[in-house]
């Protein structure tokens, strides 16, 4: 990302810092967009989310120092709103099963391979704290430390986590422990197992 | 790639597993990546760029 001189933007005017800012953010909403449907597990949902967090973003950006990593930074106001929106108005325990079936039921591609919807449904059956770890780890492309900054927590803490969370789909897709009629226990982990082949075969 | 050892020790199975599951999980996260993104967005942030100009 090409912002010209100094990165921390001691020398721009408010309008030249804003320019950058935004430039900058809005290469990360098809991250924030992705962070939000994976939270979720719902796509107008997660929308909504992470269009409230570019928003909480621009209208924080003096507080953000130009040059630090804004992709952790916006990552953790969305997390915040996640939070917040759920205590507020989502049940917070259980897995929420219609957001689960809408999720199976919004993918559009009929060919798309099945062990995909399998894992976004067990991705909704773990704990909220274990699914955003393993995701942020896991596919967002943080380390454990700034997972940690993300999330308010320890780097251990993380950690932990996401082995929990590794061990728990595990578990789910070989016993085929998720909520779905037909399918056969194991065939989630078989499909999975044969689909990584063929995708690090392709590459 | 790597050489698989025969006769599945389960500890390499596991990590078969776990390596499996694990580009599955960045696959349904770049899907999204990748995915256009809704002009929604960027009239959001045209909006409030707008009014940070005025203001």
């Amino acid at each position: 990302m090409g912002a010209p001189t100094d990165r921390t933007g001691s020398d721009l005017t408010p309008a030249e810092r804003d320019k950058i800012f935004q430039r900058e953010l809005v290469t990360l909403i098809p991250h924030l967009r992705a962070f939000a449907r994976t939270l979720t597990g719902d796509a107008t949902q997660a929308d909504d989310l992470a269009q409230d967090a570019m928003i909480k973003a621009w209208d924080a950006r003096n507080s953000f120092q130009l040059g630090t990593n804004m992709k952790a930074w916006t990552f953790m106001i969305l997390r915040n709103q996640f939070y917040s929106d759920k205590r507020r108005s989502w049940r917070s325990t259980q897995l929420d099963q219609e957001a689960a079936e809408r999720t199976l039921v919004a993918v559009d591609d009929p060919e798309a391979p099945v062990a995909l919807d399998e894992l976004r449904l067990a991705m909704g059956m773990l704990p909220d704290e274990q699914r955003e770890a393993l995701i942020l780890v896991g596919a967002g492309g943080f380390a454990y430390e700034e997972a940690a900054d993300i999330c308010g927590c320890a780097v251990g803490t993380v950690k932990s986590r996401v082995s929990r969370a590794r061990k728990a789909l595990q578990g789910i897709l070989e016993t085929g422990d998720y909520d779905r009629d037909g399918g056969q226990a194991g065939d989630a982990m078989r499909s999975i197992l044969a689909d990584a082949e063929r995708l690090s075969a392709a590459r | 790639m790597e050489e698989r050892r025969k006769g599945t020790a389960p500890l390499d199975e596991a990590r078969l597993r776990q390596r499996a599951i694990g580009v599955k999980l960045r696959q349904i996260f770049d899907e999204v990546v990748n995915e256009p993104v809704p002009d929604e967005f960027l009239d959001i942030l045209r909006q409030a760029d707008k009014k940070a100009g005025e203001g």
